[in-house]
């Protein structure tokens, strides 16, 4: 694994030579604090999203950008460390910070950053309540668990088009943790506001640590409903699929609205093709943008084992709104860096969606959500057509025309 | 009906292979008089063992049982021998930080040797059905659950008729006695502690094709087997055997009734009421209590 | 009694004096060695003195800060309330368990069980109830500009290193009083020999239901200001099993059974577990620090099998 030292960062350093006079004028790198859970139960999000960091770090010195130092701080998973750690960045000269995967860490560390007047860039965490605390140096690159279903919705309608026809009937199951809880109440409040025509039979929750879903597929299946919207963490989507081929349960697509797991490297190595045709909506990178290519290429040259997906994605990206921030306030000073945030306006950048900007409370508003689709053991955007890069298949192969 | 038998059905079929689980946990109990609060982290270790196999050699989940159990054997038999020994007069609160360092480590370990990532067995054989009328079982399940009841008659046999085994069961009834009559007493122990985590380490490599493999599984594994073996009788074997029975069932009934997130709210309430209204467990005798 | 109480003045007025030197970062970290101290001092009531083996304390950290935080969010009531609240609550809590237990002789092993079996499922209620936000979580609001923490109880790391370090204090000048007095005699009579105490006329129940009851109340305390700190709730992190059994390497490291022996402890942890994160980020191998934590947890139960504290105490002496 490749890490990013400060040497490296520092190397960057000479590209920057190169660049505009603002940057010029900037004395020493600007010190940016990551805090990530990269140890802990949440490890391998937190690992995927340094890897985003560290390859943003690297790819923003190389093209001459601000000159930056990345400190990096693991919370092993424990909320309460968010704080702790945000103080110890500050600590050593951070004037931002990035970070810090989970809802509960991210409160933490903005509970710190708060009376020190440091911005936090949220990488991500999709808590609603994290803009709606009233912080005022939270700000968030990643959708809130109401937007990813405003979004999931608006793809499985267009989806319905594509198609020539939706499922009338949904099961829903989730997994009962911070994230799914979020995923389902958005589900029950947005569901029939949306309008959208499928009716939900059943909705089944189960405990994060569950080692066994077998009776939850079972109780699915006996809704016999004609799509599956299960909203998963990795383990439990490839526990989902094992006993749907076994139960040869299968229904006319699977659906995970706002649903991490089946684009994970872990979930298409453990089922392969019986993992094929499972879908999600989810914010993705843009493979239109020729710009995300050229990042999956060089991700793929320096992690040739590991995926590049939304974790590495939005990572990647809250370094680049960073680098943004720094190039305009032309300084590391926290307070130029805070009023430079505010103004963010990236047109051009890897992740689907509109321009990057953040309304009064922090958020941004404008990132899409993408439908994926699992082909070849590769999730592929299926939708919306202005980026898609492959055609859905619907209805799902049934199970045994796989084996 | 067909979905109530089903899920039953899978309820026995993991019950066995907890019940093995807890067959270790309460051996080294009733002969020792230690609680392994890393057992499930014994468990971790041969579901890795059984990864490794199948991706080095593309074994049968099946055939990694036998080396996953000999690895923790020897495991289990060194740290009974050089470090637990001599903690077996210490006060319950020690031994229990003693395993609890135990489990950090061997996570820890496991986290920097294998990464935080799952590891999942991917074999045609693991998407295997048996189908006995409207019933279909799950072969890794079905095939987990009999090698699980297969070596727990072994084992159970062993101690019945063997000498080490009558060796093991003069020393759970009796220290000094055993001593007196010249069993070798630290021998027979880490024998003993061999044996229990051998026993996680067969369940870890009989489950590695049905839960993907990853370092933090252990603490649900160490507590489902506290529960069954607290159900079943502490120190007993046959309770081990029920308890096991018992929780399969229960937490596959829960799920169809309940909302299946709170099915373990039914073990943890079977294990109150059992400890509040039979403490040596449902089929234990009151002296295996301490 | 007289040294043990110069020496908690000393231990506490040194540390008062902490801001002075200390930068934001190493106070946020010292208020949590305190927060896990007080934990600590807490939970040794019980098991260190009573000899009740608790691995549920989870339970009065989760409903003390949920205590507080509804109160204070959905109800408005203020944190000077919502504290002593959270104690009642859950020394009432402690108490009932503590009764349960004995109303059914339920001992050793199996007690400890049984507070883990409380504390599960307390969590798995929390986790589905939405009141309380369920796994979603519990988020208190951010401090306004003009916040003052002593109306708030909610601040920086300057206001939570003092008000742990008072709960601290007061948890060490509390335990020194109970072991001189003689409901400490009475607590470490049934703590080794049960039976023998009751024969010699302790009233066993009331002196369990008491410790039980105290250390659930302060760490209900504790568990309030935790949640204060935090800034949001989770089941599964306020009141998981992580926490019941973190809380409890503390004590039994510094010295179970001892005054000092938490807050030793803690302070002993809290750097380890910082320094050892620190150097698995400069390595970059992820979970080095799980690895030294364990081993060092490890070192001190092998050589120093009384605790740290009263092995140096015992060192001190000798050269004396």
């Amino acid at each position: 694994m490749i890490r990013i030292t400060r040497r490296a960062a520092l190397a960057g350093a000479a590209a920057a030579l190169a660049a505009p006079a603002t940057i010029r004028a900037q004395s020493a790198p600007v010190k940016v604090g990551v805090i990530l859970p990269t140890s802990g139960v949440l490890a391998v999000p937190g690992q995927a999203s340094r890897r985003g960091i560290d390859l943003g770090a690297r790819m923003i010195a190389e093209a001459g950008g601000p000159r930056m130092e990345v400190i990096h701080a693991d919370t092993a998973s424990r909320p309460e460390n968010g704080r702790v750690a945000a103080e110890r960045l500050i600590r050593e000269g951070c004037t931002v910070l990035v970070g810090a995967w989970d809802s509960g860490t991210t409160i933490s560390a903005a509970q710190a950053a708060e009376p020190a007047r440091i911005p936090l860039v949220v990488n991500i965490a999709s808590a609603p309540q994290i803009t709606e605390q009233g912080f005022s140096m939270v700000f968030r690159n990643f959708t809130p668990a109401n937007v990813l279903i405003r979004n999931a919705v608006e793809r499985i309608r267009e989806f319905g088009q594509i198609t020539g026809e939706l499922p009338r009937t949904a099961v829903l199951l989730h997994v009962n943790d911070t994230f799914g809880t979020s995923i389902a109440q958005a589900v029950s409040a947005l569901w029939t506001q949306l309008g959208i025509p499928i009716q939900i039979v059943e909705t089944l929750s189960y405990a994060v640590t569950a080692r066994d879903l077998s009776a939850e597929v079972a109780r699915a299946k006996a809704a016999n409903p004609e799509l599956l919207m299960p909203v998963t963490r990795v383990n439990d989507a490839i526990l989902i699929v094992r006993e749907m081929v076994r139960q040869d349960f299968v229904p006319k697509a699977i659906i995970g609205p706002g649903s991490p797991g089946p684009y994970e490297k872990a979930f298409t190595d453990a089922v392969g093709r019986f993992g094929d045709e499972y879908m999600v909506c989810v914010p993705w990178h843009n493979p239109r943008n020729p710009r995300t290519a050229e990042v999956l290429q060089r991700f793929a040259r320096e992690y040739p084992n590991e995926r590049f997906e939304l974790n590495v994605g939005f990572s990647f990206e809250a370094m680049e709104i960073v680098a943004d921030a720094i190039r305009r306030a032309g300084s590391g000073d926290p307070a130029a860096l805070h009023a430079a945030l505010r103004t963010t306006d990236i047109q051009d950048h890897i992740m689907y969606g509109g321009p990057i900007r953040f309304d009064e409370k922090g958020q941004n508003n404008n990132i899409g959500g993408v439908m994926l689709q699992n082909q070849n053991q590769e999730p592929k955007v299926v939708g919306p057509a202005e980026v898609a890069e492959a055609r859905a298949i619907y209805p799902l192969t049934p199970f045994r025309n796989r084996r | 009906m067909d979905l109530v038998a089903g899920v039953i059905a899978n309820g026995v079929l993991m019950g066995a292979v907890y019940a093995l689980i807890a067959f270790g946990l309460t051996i080294i109990f009733g002969v020792m008089r230690v609680v392994n609060f890393a057992h499930g982290e014994m468990v971790v270790i041969g579901m890795y063992a059984g990864y490794f196999l199948w991706a080095a050699f593309d074994t049968h989940p099946l055939a990694a049982v036998l080396p996953a159990a000999a690895l923790l054997f020897l495991i289990g038999y060194l740290l009974q021998f050089h470090l637990v020994q001599h903690f077996l007069a210490r006060p319950a609160h020690v031994q229990f930080i003693l395993f609890i360092a135990l489990a950090l480590v061997i996570t820890g370990a496991h986290l920097v040797a294998f990464g935080p990532n799952p590891r999942g067995i991917f074999s045609l054989a693991s998407f295997e059905v048996y189908r006995i009328g409207g019933l279909r079982l799950d072969a890794v399940r079905s095939q987990a659950a009999a090698a699980a009841l297969l070596i727990v008659a072994l084992l159970w046999a062993f101690l019945r008729a063997s000498r080490l085994g009558r060796a093991i069961r003069a020393a759970a009834d009796n220290r000094t006695g055993a001593a007196v009559v010249g069993i070798r007493i630290r021998h027979v122990y880490a024998v003993t502690a061999g044996i229990g985590m051998a026993c996680a380490g067969a369940a870890g490599a009989l489950v590695a094709p049905l839960f993907d493999t990853h370092p933090f599984l252990a603490p649900e594994f160490t507590l489902i087997a506290f529960i069954t073996v607290i159900l079943g009788g502490i120190g007993s074997l046959p309770g081990a055997l029920l308890g096991g029975l018992l929780i399969g069932v229960a937490e596959a009934a829960a799920a169809l009734v309940l909302s299946p997130s709170m099915k373990s709210v039914l073990s943890y309430g079977l294990l109150i009421l059992v400890m509040l209204a039979r403490p040596q467990g449902i089929i234990g005798s009151p002296e295996g209590q301490r | 009694m007289r040294r043990g109480a110069i020496a908690v003045a000393a231990f506490s007025g040194l540390l008062a004096l902490g801001p002075l030197v200390l930068d934001g970062y190493l106070l946020s970290l010292l208020a949590l060695a305190f927060a896990f101290a007080f934990f600590g001092a807490a939970w040794n009531l019980m098991m260190g003195f009573a000899g009740m083996l608790s691995i549920g304390h989870g339970l009065y950290i989760g409903i003390g800060g949920y205590t507080v935080a509804v109160l204070l969010v959905t109800f408005g009531v203020s944190p000077w309330a919502g504290l002593p609240l959270a104690g009642l609550l859950c020394a009432g809590l402690g108490a009932a368990i503590a009764w349960t237990g004995f109303r059914f002789a339920v001992r050793g092993v199996y007690f400890a069980l049984l507070t883990l079996a409380a504390a599960e499922l307390a969590r798995i209620l929390f986790e589905h109830w939405p009141f309380v936000g369920g796994t979603g979580g519990f988020f208190l609001p951010a401090l306004p500009p003009g916040n003052v923490p002593l109306l708030t109880l909610r601040g920086g790391p300057e206001f939570f290193y003092f008000a742990f370090l008072l709960l601290l204090t007061a948890a060490l000048v509390l335990t020194l009083a109970i072991r001189h007095s003689r409901m400490g005699y009475r607590l470490m009579a049934i703590r080794e020999d049960e039976d023998a105490a009751r024969a010699s006329g302790v009233p066993v129940l009331r002196m369990r239901i008491a410790a039980a009851a105290l250390s659930g109340g302060m760490t209900g305390i504790g568990g309030g200001l935790f949640a204060l700190m935090n800034g949001s709730l989770f089941p599964n992190t306020m009141m998981g099993v992580a926490i019941s059994i973190e809380i409890m390497i503390a004590p039994i490291v510094g010295g179970l059974g001892t005054v000092f022996g938490p807050a030793i402890g803690a302070l002993f942890v809290m750097p380890v577990h910082e320094l050892s994160e620190h150097l698995a980020q400069e390595a970059g191998v992820f979970g080095l620090n799980t690895l030294i934590y364990g081993l060092l947890v490890l070192l001190v139960v092998l050589f120093l099998p009384a605790g740290i504290g009263p092995s140096v105490a015992r060192l001190l002496r000798g050269r004396r």
